[in-house]
């Protein structure tokens, strides 16, 4: 299988000599779902904007989808979802949505397909202001959704988000896995991480284990992915 | 760069505003009705304010606008929505000039509502006309636009952005020849005016005033007016870095 994403030796040092990631190499194999887990201020945040060439690397390298993080080409093929909620409060969801279609050159079928997969079709007239935060978080998701990017980063996509409608995005993530598309989904919570077709657990800017669940599970003779994540957090230490 | 996008993003600022009607309110009725309340401070002196009103001219929309872009920018670069665009295929440019045309817009409504009121309605006579009265408060706000934009990526939070206008703004309005003819100030605030934007913004409007025809001194003032929006848009498109 072709590498997404090929990872090697990267530290971020961001600013105040900060060290965000040490030495991290990994490759990452196209069309599956990998989940960056860890506790917040592990350094997934930093990873993740790494992968989409918004933060500058200090050392090693990072390879998407063939070219180098950041490269011009990769801008139509990158879906990003930030942390924040990242749309604009003062406009309604569709026309947050028409905005950044048109800015990747999209039309008015792709709004009306992610309204639809994020089940925001009922409130899509509304103001982004007056949302809750959980559908600020799926109109966010909306966004990175828009024209089927062939990689979809996505910064802790589920925050807020009821249980039922969780395991539905979680059913539309595994959709477009199914359908080629490569995903990186960051949480910090334990029970989406069984979901994952592989992990990467990362701690302390390190990147500490990689696998998939039944391995991560199996090597720490654990039940869950939690309890496996604390043993190697002990083991990392 | 692409003309689609550029018109996209103007077009998408300008729907954030009309959405918030009580800012289109604030920024359509607060110039006018401080030269409205000027007048009636300068009612036993009406020469007095005949010359100073066209000044306002050039510096309320400057401050108004420079505001309004630095929180608007601002709020860009902090909320994530910078960070989704400049992962897009979307061109800085694009971004810039979106910003700049909604503002220019907005300006020159603004602008002209002003003049209406001070040169209709509270019949300010400037002897260059109407035409380059609003011509010189247009560009006195793209100017704020300009600065504003630049000066946003100074600014870590809101509350930052709103003091640079007392730190940069207000010292240009003491030395740009609005409370003394700038011949009578010290001399090293002489060449600090020199160089300073509003100096150029506030004399265009002194030039209309006091001048039937357009001088060439006029023409001078309005395009290093221009020059500064320009170089500001300039440098504040190298502010907005794809990585960080």
């Amino acid at each position: 299988m072709q590498s997404a994403i090929n990872i090697k030796n990267l530290s971020v040092i961001l600013g105040k000599g900060f060290t965000a990631l040490k030495n991290v190499s990994v490759e990452l194999p196209q069309g599956q779902v990998i989940g960056f887990i860890g506790p917040s201020g592990a350094g997934k945040t930093t990873l993740i904007r790494s992968i989409v060439g918004r933060q500058s690397i200090s050392q090693g390298s990072i390879e998407v989808l063939g070219m180098p993080a950041g490269a011009t080409k990769l801008r139509s093929k990158i879906g990003y979802m930030p942390q924040s909620p990242a749309a604009y409060l003062d406009l309604t969801i569709r026309q947050n949505l028409h905005y950044f279609a048109k800015m990747r050159g999209l039309d008015k079928t792709d709004v009306e397909t992610v309204i639809k997969e994020t089940h925001l079709s009922k409130q899509a007239g509304q103001l982004v202001s007056s949302l809750s935060g959980g559908q600020k978080s799926r109109v966010s998701l909306a966004i990175a959704l828009l024209g089927r990017p062939e990689l979809l980063v996505l910064d802790e996509p589920t925050v807020g988000v009821d249980p039922v409608l969780r395991r539905q995005l979680w059913q539309l993530f595994r959709e477009l896995a199914d359908k080629g598309s490569t995903l990186i989904v960051s949480s910090h919570v334990m029970d989406e991480a069984g979901r994952c077709d592989s992990l990467l657990l990362i701690r302390d800017g390190e990147l500490i284990a990689h696998g998939t669940p039944a391995e991560l599970k199996q090597q720490t003779d654990t039940k869950s992915v939690e309890d496996s994540f604390l043993v190697l957090v002990e083991k990392s230490k | 760069m692409s003309p689609v996008k550029t018109i996209s993003t103007a077009a998408r600022v300008i729907r954030q505003l009309t959405h918030d009607p009580r800012s289109l309110a604030l920024l359509f009725i607060v110039p006018p009705t401080l030269i409205t309340i000027l007048k009636y401070v300068f009612q036993d002196a009406t020469m007095t304010f005949d010359h100073i009103a066209p000044m306002l001219l050039g510096i309320f929309p400057l401050v108004m606008m420079f505001l309004i872009t630095s929180i608007a920018t601002l709020r860009e670069r902090t909320s994530g929505t910078l960070d989704r665009l400049m992962v897009s295929p979307m061109s800085k440019i694009d971004f810039i000039f979106g910003y700049a045309i909604a503002f220019l817009l907005v300006a020159l409504i603004q602008a002209s509502i002003t003049s209406f009121v001070m040169l209709g309605l509270l019949q300010v006579t400037v002897l260059g006309g109407t035409l380059p009265a609003l011509v010189s408060a247009v560009l006195a706000a793209f100017l704020g636009t300009a600065i504003g934009l630049f000066m946003s990526a100074f600014a870590n939070s809101e509350f930052q952005a709103i003091q640079f206008m007392p730190a940069f703004i207000f010292p240009q309005l003491l030395v740009c020849g609005l409370f003394v003819a700038r011949e009578q100030m010290a001399k090293p605030l002489q060449w600090f005016s020199d160089v300073m934007p509003l100096t150029y913004s506030v004399d265009a409007m002194k030039q209309v005033t006091f001048h039937s025809t357009w001088s060439g001194t006029l023409t001078r003032d309005l395009a290093v007016v221009l020059s500064f929006a320009i170089a500001a848009l300039v440098l504040g498109a190298l502010t907005i870095r794809r990585q960080e």
